[in-house]
């Protein structure tokens, strides 16, 4: 087969699938098989395409790229076309990868639920979408699959009718990125109208002026700050939790929120001639980090606690660009993937035999569910860092590169890579705090499910009908394979850094160990130790609680979506009535106030034809004298 | 008119016959229909549908007959450009003692909309066979005046004399008001004299930009028109002023949209349909054609007065949609906002605004004509409009929630879809002016486009998610047939042109750089 077809392919069978998977009947009892089997097959075609692909690209050494016109508004000119090299396509897998990982998981996930067939189909759209960001070689077409993104993340938060906060959730989640997609739009917008074109080749060739340059790369930012849930534009990622776990792995792991960090990638080249956007980044990537990590650390929702650590692992991806590193950024992405959607799928199977999201709820699951324990440790090992999982190796990559660029050299200030430096070795400290924090208060002690109001609230189909087994377990095969399958990337993964192949494509710097890895390292066990001891000292006690009033604080992500609500939510209500008002009170009321003044005065003009007869004879010897005056004035003349 | 005409005619073509016949036919079909006794009702309206199809399938050949980007005539005048040249074209004599002429003609810019009026007429008449509003007159009248309005609108997207232009563009006025009044909601009578009163003062301004050109230019041949050989720098002015205010009434432009929300609301299914669908194009097609082709200097000096006036509709038609609390009327809000997109494109009066405008036009035109068609069908079934009363839709008739969130989706132009293009581009075009005054604009543009996912989410999430309320609960979640008829053109025509947007846009730089005199 043609590699160009291939290419194209590549997102256009997802996308095709989803689209007949939505013309299947969606409501109670529809066709759960065929459903499950379009999803299961797009993710699997795919994913071959991906492997096929990944093999021509490396064997050729060179990316492959080809465009058509599409269409020309005047003389810009739209291509419809592909470009991507090895880079992409190791994205490319890692999306295909975790979408069939999904699909499967989801088949027994929601084995009751009677939606299944708009589900599965918008999660291979999703797919579909994440993948044309990947490999369009037009920014126009990048923007297509970005946004259609955004509408399968809404449609898929909302799914769970059972949940009060799922429709809230979903909206907040496409409206808070939206206003990013504002500057996104805006930004591209800029960026074609002074190239004339909307090729990304093109564009990067382009002799933009410092200024119109840094103008559009922050406005790309806004964009990328609401898909990759970048500080401020974070606070949907959280309560997107309210979405089915799988979505969740694939919203964290592959699809959404990579696509910012894969979007600064691709458009590097810009980013390295604007220094001012590099440090508007890193400050965002800094406060990002640790805001997502010291968040993370309060929650008592796993799911959040997973959410938050998503918050600020993509931190250190844009960490990792704005100093300079795209091959770190990248590499911490792919292995991210991995340990993301391992952990969440693990968390389903906990949340599916316990049914409930809380760790207050959990305690002494080691024993039951061995697979998902041990999966736990492997994923949560991989988030902190510890070596030799894969999150080690890759963390290890943008701490050096952040390092590196303290010493000057590169485009991005030196104070910028100072503050992405020490925001990325703290937070690797309460990484470790709160990833042990985590693994302690589920898998280890007593069980503490049967509390004394019972489970608190539930989440997905499944768990609202589900009868909980006396003895919890660990989840059926379908469930259960793709954890474990997962569990290899994201424990060896990181290893890839020393095959020639997959660093060349990265184009990824050689793993060197010196003397630098020791202080992440006490970090890492400073954080871990600390949260252990301040389990072990207190049994059956949070650890959280010694955090004191910083607690409250960091559960609720410091205010900052009520900040939101009161700095955007409500301006526009008020301004919302404001315009409503005026448009009733002044528009429509002039409009209809000039008809009303018309019609009286129609009614005077009436009423004055209508006067009563003495009236009328004056007025009409009136009329007479004038007219004989008028008369007599033209006889004289 | 004589048939020795018809025969000396100078272009007198098979294909010109063509032209001709897309306005006899509906009006033949109105006439047959009108004349059908009332126990024939439903025949009458099943005929009516036939001569529908006939059109729609005559509207779409001019695009096989035509000679396409060929140079027909040779205008002389004072131009640089090579003038406006139809792939069809009809001039026969009308009244000559006072010049007037029989002028039809198409080309790249009038066709989608010629073909979007035949198709969105068909669908409706198809869908008054089964669905007659109650309480309303009988069908085959609502049948017989739906064909009317389509010979209306097709006369003034195919013509090329000022004068028919503007016979055209009133003789759709009288049955829309009888469409709305005879069939519509409880507030009818009033909402259809306000829709009435409210254009015809706008046709007045019509009429006066109009005769003014006549008699200035000595010719109403918009051919020869176009580019304004002959027009002085202040006529242009005050020609455009004139006409701008004209069409912005029907467009409609904020601040002179508010027969819109009541016309809308009060209005049956089909009514919407044709009135969002079709009607308020005839306002951009003609401050295109006629405003920016006829009076080019005036349209330069209104630009930014006309580009304000834009956002400003994009901002205060989705801030106003946000507190909307009835379904139709929040769709006919977001006309405004739509609409306010499609100006801004004109208004930044180049080739890339002027086809973003072009392609909003028929988007809006597909996206809101399937939206009013789904309000319509969940409003009769629920027997309110009300958002407070509709809730969880999903849960009672998965389907229609699901089309209803397609075209909402649609609507709030996510990429990939139709709605994108002219609204992005729109704003690309702006951004491509330059300057702070546009670049303002664009952002403002923007930001309203994000305002309007921001309304179409909390309709959805009423409407579509949360608890199922009584009156839904008791909906009906089966799908007619004639609906999926209804429907389905539209849903596979707005993800059609999303994906393949040269579907409109393919011939319109030629002509549109005419328009402009050739200025890119």
């Amino acid at each position: 087969m043609n590699a160009r077809v291939a290419v194209g392919l590549l997102p256009a069978v997802p996308l095709l699938l989803g689209l007949l998977g939505l013309a299947l009947p969606p409501g109670d009892g529809g066709p759960r098989r065929v459903a499950a089997a379009l999803g299961i097959t797009g993710a699997a075609l795919a994913l071959i395409d991906a492997i096929v692909l990944l093999a021509v690209v490396t064997s050729r050494g060179e990316p492959l790229a080809a465009s058509t016109r599409w269409v020309s508004f005047g003389d810009l000119e739209i291509t419809l076309g592909f470009s991507a090299g090895a880079a992409a396509f190791y994205v490319a897998l890692a999306v295909c990868a975790v979408a069939l990982c999904v699909q499967v998981y989801s088949v027994t996930y929601l084995h009751d639920d009677p939606r299944y067939a708009p589900y599965a189909a918008q999660v291979s759209l999703f797919t579909g979408a994440m993948l044309l960001v990947v490999t369009s070689g037009d920014l126009i077409g990048l923007l297509i699959g970005w946004e259609v993104m955004g509408a399968c993340s809404y449609l898929l938060i909302g799914h769970d009718r059972r949940l009060p906060e799922a429709p809230a959730a979903a909206v907040k989640a496409f409206l808070v990125t939206r206003v990013g997609d504002v500057g996104f739009l805006l930004g591209i917008a800029v960026l074609i109208a002074d190239a004339g074109t909307s090729r990304i080749s093109d564009v990067l060739a382009h002799d933009y002026s410092s200024g119109t340059l840094t103008a559009a790369l922050l406005l790309l930012l806004a964009g990328v700050a609401g898909k990759s849930a970048q500080f401020p534009l974070h606070t949907w990622l959280p309560d997107a939790m309210a979405g089915p776990t799988p979505i969740s792995a694939l919203i964290h792991a592959a699809t959404m929120v990579a696509a910012g960090v894969y979007v600064v990638f691709r458009t590097f080249p810009l980013f390295q001639r604007s220094p001012a956007a590099l440090a508007v980044l890193a400050v965002m990537a800094s406060i990002t980090i640790l805001l997502g990590a010291l968040s993370a650390t309060a929650q008592d929702d796993l799911k959040r606690v997973l959410a938050w650590s998503t918050v600020s692992q993509i931190g250190y991806m844009t960490g990792a660009l704005a100093v300079g590193s795209p091959a770190a950024a990248l590499f911490h992405l792919l292995t991210h993937a991995a340990f993301k959607a391992l952990l969440f799928l693990a968390a389903g199977a906990v949340i599916h035999t316990v049914g409930t999201n809380h760790l207050s709820r959990m305690g002494g699951l080691r024993e039951h569910m061995p697979v998902t324990f041990w999966s736990f440790v492997v994923g949560l090992g991989a988030l902190a860092g510890v070596p030799p999982l894969a999150g080690f190796w890759s963390k290890e990559n943008v701490l050096t590169a952040a390092a590196h660029a303290t010493d000057g050299g590169e485009p991005v200030p030196v104070w910028a890579a100072w503050l992405v430096w020490v925001s990325a070795l703290l937070a690797v400290g309460v990484t470790a705090w709160y990833a042990t924090r985590l693994l302690l208060r589920a898998f280890f002690g007593p069980s503490r499910q049967h509390g004394p109001d019972g489970p608190d609230w539930e989440i997905g189909f499944d768990d609202a009908r589900y009868h909980v087994p006396a003895v919890p377990h660990d989840p059926p095969g379908l469930m259960r394979w793709p954890i474990m399958l997962l569990a290899i990337p994201a424990a060896l993964l990181g290893l890839a850094a020393f095959a020639p192949g997959f660093r060349h494509a990265l184009e990824l710097e050689d793993p060197h160990l010196g003397v630098a890895i020791l202080l992440p390292l006490l970090l890492l066990a400073a954080g871990a130790g600390t949260a252990w001891w301040l389990w072990w000292a207190v049994p059956g006690v949070d650890p959280v609680l010694a955090l004191g009033r910083a607690g409250p604080l960091f559960a609720s992500g410091f205010h900052l979506d009520h900040i939101q609500s009161l700095l955007v939510v409500r301006p526009v209500k008020a301004l919302a009535r404001l315009a409503t008002a005026a448009d009733e009170h002044v528009v429509d009321a002039t409009v209809e106030g000039t008809g009303k003044a018309t019609r009286g005065l129609g009614g005077l003009f009436a009423d004055a034809h209508r006067v009563a007869l003495p009236g009328a004879a004056v007025l009409v010897l009136f009329g007479a004298l004038i007219l004989s005056v008028v008369a007599w004035l033209g006889a004289l003349s | 008119m004589n048939y020795d005409y018809l025969l000396t005619g100078p272009t007198w073509t098979t294909a010109s016959v063509l032209l001709l016949a897309l306005l006899v036919v509906p009006a033949l079909g109105a006439a047959v229909v009108a004349v059908l006794p009332a126990r024939r009702d439903r025949q009458a309206r099943i005929v009516a549908t036939g001569f529908a199809a006939v059109t729609f399938v005559l509207s779409l050949v001019p695009f096989f007959a035509g000679e396409r980007g060929q140079g027909w005539v040779a205008f002389g005048g004072p131009r640089d450009t090579a003038p406006l040249t139809p792939w069809v074209n009809l001039d026969l004599p009308w009244v000559p003692a006072l010049g007037l002429r029989f002028h039809l003609g198409i080309d790249g810019i009038s066709y989608p909309l010629v073909v979007l009026t035949g198709l969105l007429t068909l669908l409706c008449c198809a869908y008054t066979v089964r669905k007659v509003p109650k309480d309303g007159g009988p069908g085959r009248t609502l049948s017989a005046l739906l064909l009317i309005l389509e010979v209306g609108v097709l006369g003034t997207f195919l013509s090329l004399d000022l004068i028919l232009f503007f016979v055209f563009f009133e003789v759709v006025l009288l049955p829309m008001y009888a469409v709305i009044a005879g069939w519509g909601g409880s507030e009818r009578r009033a909402a259809a004299r306000k829709f009435v009163l409210y254009t015809l003062f706008g046709s007045v301004l019509l009429l006066l930009g109009v005769v003014l050109v006549v008699t200035k230019a000595g010719t109403g041949n918009l051919i020869a028109l176009t580019g304004a050989p002959g027009l002085t720098r202040t006529t242009q002015y005050v020609v455009f002023a004139l006409l701008a205010v004209a069409f912005a009434v029907k467009a409609p432009l904020w601040p002179l949209h508010t027969w819109l929300p009541d016309a809308h609301t009060e209005a049956p299914t089909v009514g919407s349909v044709i009135l969002a669908g079709v009607l308020l194009k005839m306002g951009t097609y003609g401050l295109i054609r006629v405003g920016v082709g006829v009076a080019p200097l005036g349209a330069e000096w209104a630009a930014p007065a006309l580009g304000i006036l834009a956002v400003i509709a994009i901002l205060a038609g989705s801030l106003i949609c946000l507190r909307q609390r009835e379904l139709k009327r929040l769709i006919a809000y977001s006309s405004v906002g739509h609409m306010g997109f499609v100006l801004l494109g004109i208004a930044t009066l180049t080739i890339t605004g002027l086809q973003a405008a072009l392609l909003g036009n028929v988007a809006h035109g597909l996206i809101t004509g399937l939206l009013f068609f789904l309000a319509g069908t969940i409003k009769d079934r629920a027997g309110t409009g009300s958002l407070d009363q509709l809730s969880g839709l999903r849960e009672t008739a998965p389907r229609l929630a699901g089309l209803f969130g397609f075209a909402a989706i649609a609507s709030l132009g996510l990429p990939g879809l139709a709605g994108f293009w002219g609204e992005a581009f729109a704003v690309v075009a702006a951004v491509r002016r330059g300057g702070p005054f546009w670049l303002t604009l664009a952002i403002l543009g923007a930001v309203g486009g994000a305002l309007t996912a921001a309304y179409f989410l909390r309709l959805l999430r009423r409407l579509t998610h949360g608890p199922t309320t009584p009156t839904v609960h008791a909906l009906r979640s089966s799908t007619a047939a004639v609906e999926w008829f209804a429907w389905t053109p539209l849903i596979l025509l707005t993800l059609a042109v999303g994906v393949i947007p040269a579907l409109v846009l393919a011939e319109t730089a030629l002509p549109l750089t005419t328009l402009l005199g050739g200025h890119p």
